[in-house]
């Protein structure tokens, strides 16, 4: 077990794409790391030129103090489980298992007990003589991350694992790859472009984008303060409202009326623009107190909540959520105020985080 | 290795509804008739060459050359068949000899090209060569010219060489024709293989080329056989190089000492139909076993995922 460093790893490919801008990556030792970032934007290639399969034009990557740039794959001492899989589809469950253990040159006594070992945390007893085809997609990924695990690597990388797996089972295997990771407390590396997953699993997350590290960060930080407009808009499900504000009389406000807190230490004269979470906002009785006038354009009823897509008389309509006893109609009249602390408030020429 | 030939490639669709059963009414009744009739036509001038060689095959010299033709009711013998392998005093005939050389040739030629062009096909699938495309053209070009066109510039060189009328010769030649369609086809059924199996074998622990060998290898042996195949069945029919190339009858193979026999005073009609049957046969039996891939060949690059 080992701690990841990446040190301003870049990759350019031969026609001039650069898929990883300069990044710089500290995993530390037993740490959940979840990579996320829309398709594109480097995520598994630097999870590839960490596992060694995609050599870097430039950069350092360490694992403990070994220093990984010159090693083959099979000499990093890493197990990868990749996005379909990858078992090896002429070999029964068992060898599939042992394959990586053979590399070794291990006994086959304990070949037999680290398999079954293996076999007995992912419950694959009773699969062991089929073989890939006769799997369902669920028992193919637990013999995916058993193949990962009985060789007991310094560290494990996931490239989008869940990706080809039906929602439930989707959530059932994120709990256990979580539960997994902590009973066994080795560094694991975690690419997704899902933020549920992102958010569920990860101790830290580090958001991508064109290459480059936008944010790093726990879960919550990246839900509560975006680094940068990219990041605002990418984590969360509806996204963070960005309203253009402006700073006036100690108080930032929006076109139509809205006024929210501002943090300390805004700068001035500057476009800004101010992130407010739909859970921050609160739809209200017309003219109730500290309400701009509002009105309902439509309502998501999800059962748990209610998303209303509301004009203010802003640039854009904002989403507010709200608990499923408050009902509005559609285009019924109603009041928007600011329920939440002070928003994260960025520039809009550089995207970027201000306060 | 329990997958069979036949599994690399999904067999063609089956239509349930030929087009001519979906139509109905009286026109349709009558163009099926005539569209059997002409079929059958076909099919007996194409079939009945082969209907003569082998009932050639199995008469008696009196018999072959009796007028009217006897098509039943001959009196049937193997005779011919004997003296395709044993001469007429015992021991071997030149004709054995040459099916003899004729395997080795075919067995050698097919096994060097399957050596020479699977890894390439490989290396041609996986990796980031420079000018690839140019590459594989170049490869392929080789075969746009008929062989017929090189005869005297290889005749010329392999004199010069010592290769004139050797085993060896003919083997270098055959491989230098299969190893171009071995790469082709061997990276269609490569390129289906995903490199995942080989990334993830390389982080189990194994060398680039352990990962072929151990996982995307024995996932290939379907399609390396149906390319062998196809080796084999064009090393075994060569007939060009193999009677330019060759003379004695100890080095010649099947093609040119079956042809040999034809000429001079007299022909023995039955011994040349009884060894163009025995010639046929081993093409006959590795076709059947690949006729899937005949298709596949054709429609190669057509449908991709």
């Amino acid at each position: 077990m080992a701690g990841i460093e990446v040190s301003a790893l870049h990759k350019r490919y031969p026609d001039g794409t650069v898929a990883v801008d300069r990044v710089d990556l500290s995993i530390g030792d037993g740490e959940l790391f979840v990579m996320l970032g829309p398709s594109g934007c480097g995520k598994t290639t630097t999870l590839r030129a960490i596992a060694g399969l995609e050599r870097q034009t430039s950069g350092d990557i360490h694992i403990g103090d070994t220093l990984l740039n010159d090693l083959e794959p099979a000499e990093r001492d890493i197990a990868m489980v990749f996005q379909f899989y990858a078992l090896y589809p002429h070999l029964r469950t068992r060898d599939n298992l042992a394959f990586p253990l053979r590399a070794e040159g291990l006994p086959a006594a304990e070949v037999r007990e680290r398999v079954d070992e293996a076999a007995r945390m992912m419950k694959l007893e009773k699969l062991l003589d089929r073989r890939p085809n006769r799997l369902s997609g669920g028992e193919q990924q637990r013999v995916a991350l058993a193949r990962a695990l009985v060789r007991r690597p310094r560290a494990f990388l996931m490239d989008e694992p869940l990706t080809n797996l039906d929602a439930e089972l989707r959530a059932d295997m994120r709990t256990e790859i979580k539960h997994l990771q902590a009973e066994l407390g080795t560094t694991m590396v975690y690419v997704t472009h899902d933020q549920v997953e992102a958010m569920s699993l990860g101790h830290r997350i580090a958001i991508l984008n064109q290459g480059r590290v936008e944010q790093v960060g726990t879960p919550l930080e990246v839900y509560q303060r975006p680094a940068s407009l990219f990041c605002a808009g990418f984590i969360g499900s509806p996204p963070m409202n960005l309203l253009e504000v402006e700073v006036a009389d100690g108080a930032l406000r929006a076109p139509g009326g809205l006024t929210l807190t501002p943090p300390p230490g805004l700068p001035r004269d500057r476009q800004l623009v101010a992130g407010v979470r739909p859970e921050a906002l609160e739809v209200t009785q017309p003219g109730a107190e500290g309400a701009v006038p509002a009105r309902i354009v439509s309502a998501e009823a999800l059962g748990d909540e209610i998303i209303y897509v509301v004009d203010h008389g802003g640039e854009r309509d904002v989403r507010v959520r709200m608990p499923p006893t408050v009902r509005f109609g559609e285009d019924a009249p109603v009041g928007l105020r600011h329920a939440g602390g002070t928003p994260p408030v960025y520039d809009t020429t550089t995207e970027e985080l201000v306060a | 290795m329990a997958l069979s030939v036949d599994e690399a490639v999904p067999g063609p669709a089956s239509d349930p509804t030929p087009h001519a059963r979906r139509r109905t009414g009286g026109g349709s009744r009558a163009r099926a008739v005539i569209e059997g009739g002409l079929l059958l036509l076909l099919a007996v001038a194409m079939l009945f060459p082969v209907l003569w060689m082998v009932e050639t095959s199995i008469k008696d010299g009196r018999d072959v050359y009796a007028v009217p033709a006897q098509f039943i009711g001959f009196d049937a013998t193997l005779d011919h068949y004997r003296d395709v392998f044993v001469k007429p005093g015992g021991g071997r005939s030149d004709l054995s000899v040459a099916f003899l050389n004729s395997v080795i040739v075919a067995g050698a030629s097919t096994a060097l090209a399957t050596l020479l062009g699977v890894p390439a096909a490989w290396a041609y699938s996986r990796f980031t060569l420079k000018a690839k495309k140019d590459q594989l053209f170049f490869i392929l070009s080789t075969r746009f010219m008929p062989p017929v066109v090189v005869v005297i510039p290889i005749f010329l060189m392999y004199r010069d060489l010592g290769l004139i009328n050797t085993k060896l010769g003919l083997v270098l030649i055959y491989t230098a024709f299969n190893v171009p369609f071995t790469i082709w086809m061997m990276k269609g059924f490569i390129d289906e293989v995903p490199a995942e199996y080989e990334d993830a074998a390389m982080l189990d622990g194994y060398s680039r080329f352990q990962a072929f060998y151990k996982v995307t290898l024995p996932l290939l042996v379907p399609g390396i056989a149906a390319t062998a195949v196809f080796a084999l069945i064009f090393s075994w029919n060569e007939f060009v190089f193999a009677i330019f190339l060759t003379s004695s009858s100890d080095v010649r193979t099947a093609p040119p000492a079956i042809a040999g026999l034809i000429g001079g005073t007299t022909v023995d009609w039955g011994l040349v139909a009884a060894s163009a049957v025995v010639f046929a046969l081993p093409v006959l039996v590795f076709t059947y076993l690949v006729r899937k891939h005949l298709v596949a060949g054709v429609t190669l690059g057509a449908v991709r995922r």
